[in-house]
């Protein structure tokens, strides 16, 4: 009997029992599916953008010439031609913005009657109003124009290209550094009297307040000595000029300086491409962003976000943990205890905005408004601390975390066994000593894995800061180099919100959206550099707990 | 359940008879410790019953019994490691020295440097062997170098550990293998100096050189310390002990002289469980 049973199990299909395994694996496939699919497709179209293609000279039926590259290609819905086939269109970039008042144009295939390549075709981008397409018309070096064959002027202006960039660079540096030094001075001279006058004025304060006069006076003195050089600076830079030349015969004069880059993706290898694109992501990275944040780089966002984030976890470590501690160790468990520790878990579920809403009231206004009235009074009506800031957008999102961390710590503390606490208390120690000797060590892996949570959730956020303090443009970096160096009153720039800016908010939706690619992966890159960075960490701790050589 | 246990805990008289009758010495020694008529409750279920005996200076005293019979209960109550435990209640005097260590002002850290403790699981810190063994010294706020080399060198030797490790003490005690992780635990307890020394089951984990090892330092230790093993190994009751107490179900069935309790045994049911009838 027993036997006849275990055949009849045995001859069962494979798969009868396994259906739960198959279930499971299938579901499991579909969500690493999705996981990759939504990865390969910003990674797809984010690492293509900065590939230069080729250059197309559309020349259409009724006569119309445009410059351009092919952008993206679809059909043209319930149109047939003759054959019955859908009829399509090619969406080009023709660029030249400021002379055609169009960046992008929709062709029909079908009106296209000739198709080439210019091989002498240039994609110039410009500091101001995007890309040009077109052919170098005439070149003034130094007020001498430059006579020759369209490839040597080509050369030349290549050539002409690094000096001019120089010159620009140097302008830019004398602006920011020394007149921003000499503002700098002149605001605290200011701000001094102004504190003097708040305070009422005594003989000897009319004095110091003549000294700070004076003082404002020299300043303005040699800002209008700075002013002139620059200005003298800026006429030697507008000798170099170039005349640009569009394929509808229009014309463009602009200095040499105010190009970025200039290519002839038709005549490049397939080395000159991969130059291109190095130095397109060069930029993209290290660089500044220009065009309503459009073109350019991210520099200060990865600035931004790498700060705000290190800062949110600063704050967010210790509140957390602490919390965690009184909760586990000290707190006497009871019904009061439980319900805090719901409320806590259920923090997780507040919608972000109401963080940011209270952020903004509580640490902004409340806080900040105080700071501003003990400390900077006579800044007043402007706000110090109390408006946006990097300090306030992190505390925020540190308020915002939080429970993420208390949940992991808590379980952390659970985890650490017995006898090291008994260990440690049969020693002598007292409860204190026990805690911040054997079960805080024991307990730092589970807290760094509660941080990594905490600072991933905390970089993709955006909502709250868009109250708190992040700007589309910030026109300082939260650290430079005048004291106290680092300035976490100011706003500051977010990779998120760059998303949701240029995604959203920019004036050309197509000419923005592959910046929107590559700054998602720019975010999730430094996301997954921070987390590996703290699991490093706690790799190590680990190791130490388990007696391994670390 | 509850209901037997009342019955079998019933002659508590007899359970007291073997300390204050016992003609074989007990009493010539000083006494270190005197448990009398101690009850512990774990909330409603009492872990341990009218239990009273006298623990002598400089001896080392074995509780015996089955798994679950309050031994551990019973030695933790010793340096009041119990008042970690939620819902637990001591009942009855124990004096250590003549000074009530349940009395509401004691000072539970002071009273812990003066009875140490070593654990059925061996417990060293994720840390050096040095800082295991200075832990003590440095929680009592003692950081002077050369007093922490001295007393770390002085402890290990006692812990007869000392040549083996002495070439690598900034090392991690998780290296260690059993049996010398826990004679680092013993060093780390005799390294505050102790009057008496807790020993919950130490050789329960360990293979039987280990054990041979442990055993023979208790032995050594013994000039300095007062010392309370738990043991459920008969035979390591007998090698070590000068006096024994039988535990069973909370009750201490008997006590006295090693010798005595195992070979001629009081009471019926002592002896069926040293020739191994229960247990
Ligand atoms: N923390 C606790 N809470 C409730 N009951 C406990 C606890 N610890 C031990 N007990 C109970 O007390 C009795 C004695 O346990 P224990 O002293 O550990 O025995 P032994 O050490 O002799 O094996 C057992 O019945 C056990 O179930
Ligand atoms: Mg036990």
């Amino acid at each position: 009997m027993a036997a006849l049973a275990r055949k009849r199990s045995a001859s069962q299909p494979a798969w009868q029992g396994q259906w739960p395994i198959w279930l499971s694996g299938i579901w499991f496939a579909v969500a690493v599916l999705m996981i990759v699919g939504l990865l390969g497709l910003i990674l797809a179209s984010g690492l293509k953008t900065f590939w230069p293609t080729p250059l197309w000279r559309v020349t259409l039926k009724e006569g119309a010439t445009y410059l351009g590259q092919a952008h993206r290609e679809e059909v043209i819905p319930h149109q047939f031609d003759a054959a019955g086939a859908p009829k399509r269109r090619t969406l080009y970039r023709v660029g030249n913005k400021d002379l055609s008042g169009a960046d992008f144009v929709w062709v029909d295939d079908d009106a296209v009657t000739a198709r080439t390549r210019p091989a002498e075709a240039m994609a110039v981008e410009r500091l101001e109003w995007g890309l040009f397409y077109g052919f170098v018309q005439q070149l003034q070096i130094d007020g001498q124009v430059v006579v020759g064959t369209p490839e040597v002027l080509w050369q030349t202006l290549r050539h002409e290209m690094p000096p001019a960039q120089r010159r620009l660079r140097a302008m830019r540096r004398i602006e920011k550094r020394v007149i921003g030094d000499i503002n700098a001075q002149m605001e605290k001279a200011r701000l001094a009297i102004r504190r003097l006058e708040l305070e009422g004025l005594t003989v000897a304060e009319t004095r110091v307040r003549t000294r700070h006069e004076a003082a404002i006076q020299a300043l303005q003195e040699r800002y209008a000595k700075i002013a002139e050089e620059i200005e003298q600076r800026r006429q030697q830079d507008q000798a170099f000029r170039v005349v640009l030349a569009s394929v509808g015969e229009r014309t463009k004069e602009l200095p040499i300086s105010s190009l970025v880059r200039v290519h002839r993706p038709n005549r490049l290898s397939w080395l000159g491409k991969a130059g291109v694109y190095a130095d397109r992501l060069r930029e993209f990275v290290f660089g500044q962003p220009r065009e309503a944040n459009s073109e350019g780089g991210v520099a200060p966002a990865i600035f931004g976000t790498v700060l705000m984030t290190l800062l949110m976890s600063l704050a967010v470590v210790p509140l957390g943990v602490l919390a965690a501690l009184y909760l586990h160790e000290y707190a006497k468990q009871g019904f009061l205890v439980s319900v805090v520790r719901i409320a806590v878990n259920n923090l997780a579920g507040v919608p972000s905005t109401v963080f940011g809403v209270f952020g903004l009231g509580f640490f902004c206004y409340l806080i900040g408004g105080t700071i501003d009235l003990w400390f900077f009074p006579e800044r007043l009506p402007t706000p110090t601390f109390g408006g946006g800031a990097i300090l306030w957008a992190s505390l925020t999102l540190a308020l915002l975390t939080v429970p993420v961390v208390i949940v992991a710590t808590e379980e952390a503390l659970a985890a650490v066994p017995r006898g090291a606490r008994e260990g440690s208390l049969a020693c002598g120690a007292t409860k204190f000593q026990t805690i911040w000797n054997v079960v805080l060590p024991a307990a730092v892996p589970g807290i760094l894995t509660g941080t990594i949570l905490a600072m991933a959730r905390g970089a993709g956020e955006v909502a709250p800061l868009m109250i708190t303090g992040v700007v589309k443009l910030a026109p300082e970096l939260p650290l430079d180099h005048l004291a106290p160096f680092i300035h976490l009153e100011r706003k500051f720039m977010h990779l998120g919100f760059h998303i949701y800016d240029v995604g959203f908010q920019a004036p050309s939706v197509e000419a923005s959206k592959a910046m929107v690619y590559m700054t998602t992966i720019l975010l999730l890159a430094i996301i997954i550099c921070l987390n590996l960075g703290a699991m490093r960490i706690r790799g190590r701790l680990r190791a130490q707990f388990r007696g391994a050589e670390v | 359940m509850e209901r037997t246990t009342m019955a079998v805990s019933k002659p508590t008289v007899g359970a007291r008879r073997p300390a204050e009758t016992s003609p074989h010495g007990a009493l010539a020694r000083q006494t270190a410790i005197t448990i009398d008529r101690v009850g512990v409750w774990y909330g409603a279920a009492q872990a341990i019953k009218q239990v009273s005996m006298r623990i002598a200076e400089h001896e080392v005293t074995a509780l015996i019994g089955p798994s679950g019979c309050g031994k551990s209960t019973l030695i933790r109550c010793l340096n009041r490691l119990n008042d970690l435990v939620e819902g637990l209640r001591v009942e009855g005097r124990i004096v250590l020295y003549g000074q009530d260590i349940y009395a509401p002002l004691l000072d539970v850290i002071a009273l812990r440097k003066r009875v140490g403790m070593v654990f059925q699981k061996s417990n060293p810190f994720p840390k050096s062997i040095y800082e295991n063994v200075a832990y003590g010294l440095r929680v009592d706020g003692e950081n002077r170098r050369a007093v922490l080399d001295a007393v770390v060198e002085e402890s290990l030797r006692a812990a007869a550990l000392w040549e083996e490790v002495k070439d690598r003490l900034p090392s991690s005690a998780l290296r260690l293998s059993g049996g010398q992780q826990q004679r680092l635990c013993i060093a780390r307890a005799i390294a505050i100096q102790p009057e008496v020394l807790l020993l919950d089951e130490p050789c329960s984990a360990l293979d039987p050189i280990a054990t041979g090892k442990i055993e023979e330092l208790l032995y050594a230790l013994k000039e300095k310390y007062t010392i309370v093993i738990v043991t459920h190994n008969m035979q390591q009751a007998a090698r070590v002990s000068d006096h024994t107490g039988f535990l069973l179900m909370g009750e201490l069935v008997e006590f006295g002289a090693t010798e005595k309790l195992f070979t001629t045994p009081s009471d019926p049911r002592t002896e069926a469980y040293i020739t191994g009838r229960f247990g």
